[in-house]
């Protein structure tokens, strides 16, 4: 297969990856108005987790996508704890929440290097997803493809979740006006949880399902929150539209620049994000600045 | 007399008499070390506590200083042409940084500085044939101004102490200026200062320039000191560390930030020398600061003092009344 159309497949299976991290990071920024600094550590600890329960927890091995739904409850979970019982201490006080989420990232980071060592582990891929897809004359990866495809499916999923029922209704009322959305009965700290949990769920899925591709390692956390960063950045906060051409464009752009210019591939997210911020502050899709 | 004046003339003496009653090289240069992180905290606490702008990218330009400085002398120049020229790029680089983040404030302000910092750092990591990557760039020699020679421990210590006392006298100067006064203007009531006629981005740009001029004068005594850098100078740990020693000693004082780095330099060494987990230690203190000390260590320590004395004060009268 052709060079470029490799490359172009690798960035839609990125960005797809990048999608699932950053919507969620998106929604909580939307509603809740901070930087979540601890969505990469999620992302991460979400992969750590569920290579454990594909490997095998004393000898009894689990399916990868069961691994994977486990692994996402469990950060799910640990989520809306953290949300529960730290960041609900400090209502309305954004900087400290922020330096909160920082100081939870590095405990979190250090944690895993205590449980799971310092070496890189690379997770298996599915068995029945180890070949490949044929349409006509093109040839792909069966893995990345299926990426592809859950991508998609969650996006509409996302969607259909936010703008078609009650939950998604009281989101996005709480994403415009989160005091008026109080004052017409909504629980809003109720919701910082929801939104919290499931934003760290699909981090945590993005992790152990970009596991095959990306491999586990110390760092990753590291190297996935400023890509998050970017996407929100350039797609603008609270909008799902915006994280996803966020996601596509960092995707295509950061494949491009570490095939074309592995030493500045970091440095060539800058341009898109430079642009943005000095043509349209509240981003592409964004409807207030941040 | 007052106590306060005492109190920082006592300081005074000690700082200067420090290598006479402090004994071995090792803790010489923990105070050199105290002496640098404390000039890049009150460089980073003009922007946290005088503008209200927290910044999560400092170590970036901490680290271009740092690489500038180290790359020139790798070139072969001499040590006045690599400072300026490592100075000129980080102000250059300050300018650019702030005229991106300050396209906002609050909490987008934060999250352009990670993110320019993270960029900054995935630099400095990737770029090997510019950064040495992992490897990071190792200077040879430290310079020898009028015939000094900084190798020597005690001298590298004097010298960062009168940077040192230079960069406090500089803060003291900008925080009673009219400047200062504009800037912490900007901080609580921006619309206001707008109204009266002032240029709020002016002013918080050139604050910005001041925070990055402290910022590139600890980097260059760091850079001289460790003569070694790499890309781990640039983390967002390093970011963070910095952050702490201006909110764990008060953010908004003078000499707060001077507090938060004794304290951040020494918990660090002595903890490093027993266990590994300085970053988690680090996380949590973040963790604690911030819910238990919001205003941090100085003037937290100071209110419950305050708390705990007028209770005591209080409390005496209650109990000599309760006697029969």
């Amino acid at each position: 297969m052709n060079f470029w159309l490799v490359l172009a497949v690798n960035s839609i299976t990125f960005g797809g990856l990048l999608f699932l991290l950053s919507s969620g990071f998106s929604l909580i920024f939307g509603l809740m108005r901070i930087p979540n600094l601890t969505h990469g550590s999620l992302f991460m600890v979400g992969a750590y987790v569920g290579v454990t329960f594909v490997l095998g927890i004393r000898g009894f091995q689990f399916n990868f996508w069961i691994a994977a739904i486990l692994a996402t409850l469990t950060v799910a979970a640990i989520g809306a704890l953290s949300e529960r019982f730290l960041l609900r201490r400090l209502p309305g006080d954004q900087l400290a929440q922020v330096l909160v989420t920082l100081g939870l990232s590095f405990m979190a980071a250090d944690l895993c290097l205590m449980i799971w060592g310092g070496d890189p582990i690379s997770v298996p891929t599915p068995a029945e997803l180890e070949g490949f897809v044929r349409f006509g004359v093109l040839v792909f990866p069966a893995y990345r493809f299926a990426i592809i495809v859950i991508a998609v499916i969650f996006a509409v999923a996302l969607w259909l979740l936010l703008d078609r029922t009650r939950l998604g209704a009281m989101i996005r009322a709480g994403v415009d006006d989160p005091d008026m959305a109080r004052v017409v009965g909504i629980r809003v700290s109720q919701l910082f949880t929801i939104v919290f949990a499931l934003g760290a769920g699909l981090a945590a899925f993005a992790g152990i399902i970009g596991g095959p591709i990306l491999s586990v390692y110390p760092g990753l956390d590291q190297d996935m929150l400023p890509l998050a960063l970017v996407v929100v950045i350039l797609g603008g906060t609270g909008s799902l539209l915006g994280s996803f051409v966020g996601s596509i464009v960092v995707g295509f752009i950061y494949n491009f620049g570490q095939a074309l210019l592995p030493e500045l591939a970091y440095f060539v997210l800058f341009l898109p994000m430079l642009l943005v911020l000095l043509l349209r502050p509240q981003g592409l899709f964004g409807r207030h600045v941040p | 007399m007052n106590v306060r004046f005492f109190n920082l003339t006592v300081a005074f003496v000690a700082l200067v008499t420090l290598p006479y009653w402090m004994h071995g090289i090792y803790y010489i240069n923990v105070a050199s070390q105290i002496l640098f992180y404390a000039i890049f905290a009150l460089g980073l606490n003009v922007l946290v506590g005088y503008a209200g702008l927290v910044s999560l990218g400092h170590a970036g330009l901490f680290g271009v200083t740092a690489y500038a400085t180290g790359y020139m002398l790798q070139l072969g120049f001499g040590h006045p042409v690599a400072l300026l020229v490592a100075l000129v790029i980080s102000l250059l680089s300050m300018a650019i940084f702030a005229a991106l983040s300050l396209r906002s404030t609050g909490i987008g302000f934060i999250m352009i500085t990670l993110a320019l910092g993270e960029i900054l750092w995935g630099l400095a990591y990737r770029w090997i044939s510019l950064t040495g990557g992992d490897n990071g760039l190792s200077l040879k020699t430290r310079p020898e101004p009028f015939g000094y020679s900084l190798s020597d421990v005690n001298t590298f210590y004097y010298a960062t102490l009168i940077i040192f006392l230079l960069s406090l006298a500089a803060m003291t100067v900008f925080v009673r200026s009219p400047f200062g006064a504009a800037l912490m203007g900007t901080r609580d009531q921006p619309r206001r200062m707008n109204a009266l006629g002032y240029h709020v981005w002016a002013i918080r740009f050139w604050a910005c320039m001041f925070s990055g001029l402290l910022t590139s004068v600890s980097a260059i005594l760091f850079v001289y000191y460790t003569q070694f850098i790499s890309p781990q100078t640039l983390a967002l740990t390093s970011s963070a560390e910095v952050l702490l020693m201006v909110i764990s000693g008060g953010a908004g004082t003078l000499l707060g930030p001077i507090v938060g780095a004794t304290l951040v330099v020494a918990v660090k060494t002595v903890v490093s020398g027993y266990i590994e987990r300085w970053n988690f230690l680090l996380g949590a203190i973040f963790v604690a600061i911030v819910i238990l000390m919001p205003e941090g260590l100085v003037p937290g320590t100071a209110r419950l003092w305050r708390l705990a004395w007028r209770r005591r004060a209080g409390a005496l009268p209650g109990t000599a009344e309760a006697k029969p």
